[in-house]
């Protein structure tokens, strides 16, 4: 598939109705969720044939995308059941499987060894700080092959250190930066739309047998 | 929900020790049409944990899963097409996941299992 079809397929997908703050609701744009998507399948070969988890999957943009580029089986996790029925009915309009689990990431326990590849848009940590940072930590212990993920770029040399230092992560990469468009969704954004500068980042966890979490 | 992503997921109470397998109340079973991929269960197999497998399909109500399988039987196209269809076409909708050592029940609707704790289980 063709990066322009996955970005125009991603595009019909339905998102949140009525966005939630606290959980920071943004969804991730056809743009930004196509790219990394495509540059996991086509630079790493994490996609195709893999079992893919999408993280805080929100309307299940990445999930989707992962399942149109071949994932064998995509699962979407998130904590907010109307983002799940969203999401699960975007897999229903696209004619595409997906499990999904309603759960708080962060409390999350599950068999390590099953997914390949952690997809996530995590919450930026501006509502809640270092809300990214938990759903990195937990990625890195489940995937067994990659982690994508977006962080905003003032926060690089932190994820960098926190990833390599505290959670095991063998090699942690900058793929590309770029811009995240913040609509005007919530009645405390002033501007129309804002871009955030955010990094696409890929984390290599340790292999098992390496982990001692 | 794939009794694959039930090969997955535990218990997650805090304090519970042996969380994995999930025991599963059923209430309703879909069965969806999967493209029959061998490389994929192939890869698959030495990953999935068998005994909850199969103790999961029966409880779903598909009994053809051997109790012990081994690498070698990954030869034959009968076993893996039973394989494949415990492991990704069977969906528990309707139902629970049951913890197997507190007993407490995660509800699975509109086949989303919701594994959300209560502040005292965190």
């Amino acid at each position: 598939m063709k990066l322009k079809q996955l970005e125009g397929l991603l595009g019909s997908l339905d998102q949140f109705e009525n966005p939630k703050i606290e959980l920071e609701q943004y969804p991730t744009g056809p743009h930004i969720a196509s790219r990394l998507l495509y540059t996991a399948e086509n630079s790493f070969g994490d996609v195709e044939n893999k079992v893919v988890a999408d993280f805080g999957c929100g309307c299940g943009t990445l999930g989707l995308a992962a399942a149109l580029l071949g994932a064998d089986h995509v699962i979407g996790l998130d904590i907010d059941t109307e983002s799940l029925e969203i999401a699960s009915s975007n897999a229903d309009d696209l004619d595409l499987d997906m499990d999904f689990v309603h759960c708080d990431i962060k409390n999350l326990k599950w068999q390590d060894r099953i997914v390949d590849t952690v997809v996530m848009n995590p919450p930026f940590g501006t509502r809640r700080k270092g809300a990214d940072m938990d759903f990195l930590f937990v990625a890195l212990k489940v995937a067994s092959n990659a982690v994508y993920s977006l962080h905003k770029t003032t926060t690089r040399d932190h994820v960098k250190r926190t990833a390599l230092r505290d959670y095991n992560a063998v090699s942690a990469e900058v793929l590309c930066e770029l811009r995240f468009d913040v609509p005007q969704l919530y009645k405390f954004h002033k501007k129309k739309e804002v871009d955030v500068a955010v990094d696409l980042w890929r984390f290599v966890p340790k292999k098992d047998g390496e982990k001692h979490l | 929900m794939r009794l694959l992503t039930h090969n997955m997921l535990s218990s997650n109470i805090k304090g519970v020790t042996n969380g994995f397998p999930l025991l599963i109340e059923v209430e309703k079973v879909v069965e969806k049409q999967v493209d029959f991929n061998e490389d994929f269960l192939r890869n698959m197999f030495p990953k999935i944990e068998w005994k909850a497998l199969v103790e999961a399909s029966r409880t779903m109500g598909y009994t053809e899963l051997p109790e012990n399988a081994e690498s070698s039987m990954l030869d034959s196209d009968e076993f893996l097409r039973k394989f494949h269809h415990a492991l990704i076409e069977l969906h528990l909708e309707e139902g629970a996941l049951v913890c197997p050592e507190t007993g407490r029940k995660f509800p699975v609707n509109k086949g989303i299992p919701n594994m959300l704790l209560h502040e005292d289980e965190v």
